[in-house]
């Protein structure tokens, strides 16, 4: 199994170890009691601050003169208006207009851009830049296995950077610092996937001793607000889905339609009539199903009855009829009531629409379609 | 971490297996619970209900997972924790006692005989 630079770290704080994409991840810690508890963690995400280790994220280097026409040719958004220190959530699709990934582009200069992916995509994606690359000039170099990433995440963590930085503070949403911290190169984006503030750092795997002292500078870890208690990826998942964000092998696939994951920002549909634009892998698949009407399903927010979780596949009925599947699901932690993503016929996607869901049980679970997020974190 | 009463006998499924007064006091380890992590439901059939070994006792639900739960031995359901209704938590936070679920009057023990004993667990599945 694969491990990241972080993984005695993990040992060392009673990380309870799963298999995740192929990497030993802690789903959560356990307390000194050998207790542990993802919505303990998740909580305190919401009310201060954690840090995840995201080392199994893939890294990939894009660089060459034709660096950034090969991601244009691979994302739905455009990337050609994005600037130095600029980062940019997009889709990547496949001919048929499916999802093959999200990712997050980041871009170091003129010639010179970060593709962070999902662990489980990493080399398919890799194999897939290759495959379109035709004639452009671009180096695809994986840096995975040579850095090491954090997030750091939650209402409070700003402020932890304001110790040795006044610029990471000031970082607007999705944008990026490169800093050169005593002999070390870190690169701090104010990006997440927890609905909270926060950023994410970047840095050389060998370092990250270093780095996680220099951070806690100042923080007592054993103290019970503490900002930088470690977040297993228990939480992570439930963070993600109070705040919607989607995930591949659940609300994104292969056989997902782009434009029935509903985010109309992700998709440029208008990306290649710019002088410097290009059409994208999808992109005319995409434009075929628009032209059709659309897509038949669309992802909506489901608040359950009772205290029974729904869980992922399970059929979602509309008059008995199944016209849906769960994508996601879990009791939310902050909400304090059952909550689902799910795909459902575009007929029936308005908020307060009664729906249930078939658990195989002879109980169905009631519920009631309602937009998302389910939780957006408040304004400062 | 894990130290498994002497008192009580356990199962390859993880359920804990506990004589008293007549009756079998049945609850899950801290390993299973620490593999579901956060319990957030639990339903056990009904007092009365009968029961034969590998049949479903009941289910348990967590932040990751929904699992069933079964006896070693064979009997009658005579009493169901009510407080984990409220309360799912106490499997949490105390499995080897407020958070046990349910009390089987037996029809027979001698399954219990082919269970592990406390050390044999924690050795199996230590936490």
């Amino acid at each position: 199994m694969l491990k990241t630079p972080l993984h005695q770290h993990h040992i060392d704080h009673g990380g309870k170890m799963v298999d995740f994409a192929g990497w030993d991840m802690p789903l959560y810690y356990k307390t000194a009691e050998g207790t542990g508890s993802i919505v303990d963690e998740h909580n305190q995400v919401r009310t201060c601050g954690g840090v995840f280790d995201v080392s199994h994220m893939g890294r990939l280097r894009l660089k060459g003169r034709h660096a950034r026409r090969l991601l244009e040719r691979a994302c739905s958004r455009r990337i050609h208006d994005m600037q130095e220190g600029q980062c940019r959530y997009t889709l990547i699709c496949n001919e048929t207009g499916g999802v093959k990934d999200d990712a997050l582009v980041y871009r170091m200069s003129e010639d010179e851009f970060l593709f962070v992916v999902n662990g489980s995509n990493r080399e398919k994606i890799t194999d897939h830049l290759k495959s379109i690359r035709g004639d452009l000039v671009c180096e695809i170099d994986d840096r995975t296995m040579k850095t090491a990433m954090i997030a750091i995440q939650g209402p409070t963590v700003m402020e932890l950077f304001s110790n040795f930085s006044k610029e990471i503070p000031a970082l607007k949403r999705f944008r990026f610092a490169v800093k050169n911290l005593m002999i070390m190169k870190l690169i701090v984006s104010r990006t997440g996937y927890t609905g909270e503030d926060g950023v994410e750092v970047i840095l050389p795997a060998n370092m990250i001793g270093m780095a996680m002292k220099l951070i806690a500078q100042n923080v007592d870890p054993n103290s019970p607000d503490s900002p930088l208690k470690g977040t297993g990826l228990g939480a992570r998942d439930t963070l993600r889905m109070e705040a919607a964000m989607p995930l591949y092998g659940h609300e994104l696939g292969e056989d997902i339609n782009a434009l029935e994951v509903n985010m109309p920002f992700a998709l440029n549909m208008d990306k290649d009539e710019h002088e410097l634009g290009e059409p994208f892998v999808g992109q005319e698949a995409l434009k075929q199903t628009i032209a059709e009407g659309g897509p038949r399903r669309q992802l909506v927010g489901l608040l359950v009855e009772g205290k029974r979780t729904a869980r992922q596949h399970m059929p979602v009925l509309v008059n008995s009829e199944p016209l849906g599947v769960v994508t996601s699901a879990c009791v939310s932690p902050t909400l304090a009531q059952p909550i689902a993503m799910a795909y459902l016929d575009k007929a029936h996607i308005e908020p307060g629409t009664k729906v249930e869901i078939d658990t195989g049980r002879a109980d169905k679970l009631a519920a009631e379609v309602c937009a998302l997020p389910f939780y957006k974190a408040p304004k400062k | 971490m894990s130290n498994a009463p002497t008192d009580r006998k356990y199962a390859e499924t993880h359920e804990w297996h506990k004589s008293e007064g007549g009756l079998i006091v049945l609850g899950l380890t801290p390993f299973a619970v620490a593999e579901l992590t956060d319990i957030t439901f639990v339903e056990m059939q009904g007092a009365g209900t009968q029961i034969t070994p590998g049949d479903s006792l009941g289910e348990v639900e967590s932040v990751k997972a929904t699992s069933d739960v079964y006896s070693a031995v064979p009997g009658e359901i005579a009493e169901v924790n009510d407080a984990l209704a409220d309360q799912p938590s106490l499997l949490n936070s105390d499995p080897y006692g407020a958070g046990w679920l349910v009390k089987i009057k037996p029809s027979e023990t001698s399954a219990l005989d082919g269970l592990m004993d406390g050390g044999a667990y924690d050795e199996k599945y230590p936490l």
